[in-house]
């Protein structure tokens, strides 16, 4: 019986190590599903939003059969490891820690991140449109953070767990406010509006989708529109390191729908403008 | 698996034990002030003094605690009326919204425990304390509760340990006790196998702990009484007639 059972299991790796060999045919993509526009479970239970798009116009073009699933985002790097899935389009952005562990497309969007904080609080009023590139920080910039720093001293902000912003927000404010890191945005928007915390660093596109809902009306952008640093180039595809034919795939995928404004036209669907990257040189 | 990892993690994640500690010792307290008066209520033959609490113990056991935690901290923050209240003051904070879950969810359970317990004790022992003139407070206090502890501490020290257990529930609240740590550092590291084996080490370590206690407690209530003063009196009075 055991002997059997060996043979079974030796041929089955066998043609397990074949398959692989050969050309993919489908993928499994993860989403989080809990950031919308980026990605969101609507109300029949779906899975949408511009990631899951961008995932479907890049398969077509790879030619490939794409199967959407939901991820939690703090195990969503481990999950790809393990091999749960074969790539995250999720609102990733491609930063130096993460690619250590794993590998990136190059970028398919790039978003600024900017503060929000509740009306209530009556801070200062700030630049809201000037933008600040947290690469190379220099003597003005560094007056801005320090603006930004007297203004948030004392406050909770709240973040999303092992985002880069909860980095960001360490790094500069973390000694002078309480930083809480959240599982889900969601969950930090519910106690944005119930004012357990007084305001936020995330993604700009989905405060925006915020603002204009009516929880969101006690809430506004504060402070210049953040990027760079710990962001990095901006959103990518991610991927698991081995996997060197997708990572070539994506890249070619997304740089023709760059091209042809196929990444732009959903973007505008979702957001309302285009946030597809300029081309690579 | 990364060994040096396993350990550096270890003593990271020990800083998150005195939260965790703090949680299950706080809802451990406000729950044993909670289920003995309940206990007694529920033990009741008075059907307008049981009731309730069967409908309270039944509410809270048929439920589960994630979803408890999250209707008192997300739900109750919903309610405008709530947040305009006094109570605000302590819901507004995670580490009082998640004691008031667990301390309500520890004192069902501990209420059906030890009303268990009270139903259990001998009718012949009331009414030989009722015969000799105790007042029923009396009788609770110096008959039922002790003999009823003694028979459900085994039980006790099983809603114990699994109240350590929930208060890993903290975590979704963003309280940083053991677990809230273990997730905060696997999104740092993405290495969850050995953050995950650290964190169960330590829980492991805290119940091996508390099975000690509750095991010694026990064979000290239960053990047969050793009549320590007569005989300490006899041994003496040996000594003495031997000189």
């Amino acid at each position: 019986m055991r002997r059997h059972l060996t043979c079974a299991v030796t041929a089955f790796l066998f043609v397990a190590g074949l398959a692989h060999a050969e050309e993919r045919t489908a993928i499994t993509i993860a989403s989080e599903g809990a950031s919308p526009p980026w990605d969101y479970i609507d109300e029949n239970g779906a899975l949408v939003g511009f990631d899951i798009d961008v995932g479907n116009e890049l398969c077509a073009r790879m030619k490939l059969q794409c199967t959407f699933v939901a991820q939690d985002w703090d195990g969503i790097i481990p999950s790809l490891l393990v091999k749960k899935y074969d790539a995250i389009i999720a609102g990733m952005s491609i930063t130096e820690k993460r690619k250590k562990s794993i590998s990136f497309s190059v970028p398919y969007a790039v978003a600024p991140n900017q503060i929000v904080m509740r009306r209530a609080l009556d801070l200062p009023p700030s630049d809201i449109e000037a933008k600040l590139n947290l690469t190379d920080i220099d003597a003005t910039k560094k007056e801005t953070i320090e603006k930004l720093r007297q203004s948030l001293t004392g406050k909770t902000l709240g973040v999303l767990r092992s985002s880069n912003s909860e980095a960001v927000v360490q790094e500069l404010f973390g000694d002078i406010a309480e930083v809480r890191s959240y599982d889900s945005q969601e969950n930090l928007k519910l106690d944005l509006t119930s004012e357990r915390i007084d305001g936020g660093l995330g993604d700009y596109l989905q405060w925006k989708q915020f603002l204009g809902t009516p929880e969101g009306k006690a809430v506004k952008f504060f402070g210049p529109q953040l990027s760079g640093g710990t962001w990095g180039p901006g959103v990518g595809v991610g991927l698991r390191k081995e996997d060197a034919d997708l990572v070539g795939n994506f890249d070619k995928a997304i740089e023709a729908a760059v091209k042809d404004g196929a990444l732009a036209k959903i973007s505008q669907k979702w957001f309302g403008q285009d946030i597809s990257p300029q081309l690579a040189k | 698996m990364d060994i040096t990892l396993l350990l550096t993690s270890t003593v990271t994640l020990a800083s998150g034990i005195p939260l965790t500690l703090l949680l299950t010792a706080a809802s451990l307290l406000a729950g044993l002030v909670l289920a003995v008066p309940l206990a007694f209520m529920r033990a009741s033959s008075r059907k307008w003094l049981s009731l309730p609490v069967l409908a309270y113990t039944y509410g809270f056991r048929g439920t589960p605690l994630l979803v408890q935690l999250f209707i008192i901290y997300y739900g109750l923050g919903q309610i405008g009326i709530i947040r305009s209240s006094v109570l605000w003051v302590l819901l507004r904070d995670p580490f009082w919204c998640c004691l008031l879950a667990f301390s309500l969810n520890s004192a069902a359970y501990t209420t059906e425990i030890f009303r268990g317990g009270i139903q259990a004790v001998a009718t012949g022992l009331v009414e030989a304390a009722q015969a000799v003139g105790m007042s029923p407070l009396q009788i609770k206090r110096r008959i039922i509760f002790p003999i009823a502890f003694r028979s459900v501490l085994p039980s006790y020290a099983n809603e114990v340990i699994s109240l350590v257990k929930a208060t890993s529930l903290a975590s979704t609240v963003t309280l940083l006790e053991i677990t809230g740590l273990s997730r905060k550092l696997v999104s740092e590291t993405f290495a969850p196998y050995e953050i995950f084996i650290a964190a169960g080490v330590l829980y492991l370590g805290l119940t091996f702990l508390l099975t000690g206690f509750f095991h010694a407690l026990e064979g000290r209530l239960n053990a047969a009484p050793r009549a320590k003063t007569p005989l300490g009196r006899v041994a003496l009075q040996q000594v003495a007639h031997e000189q």
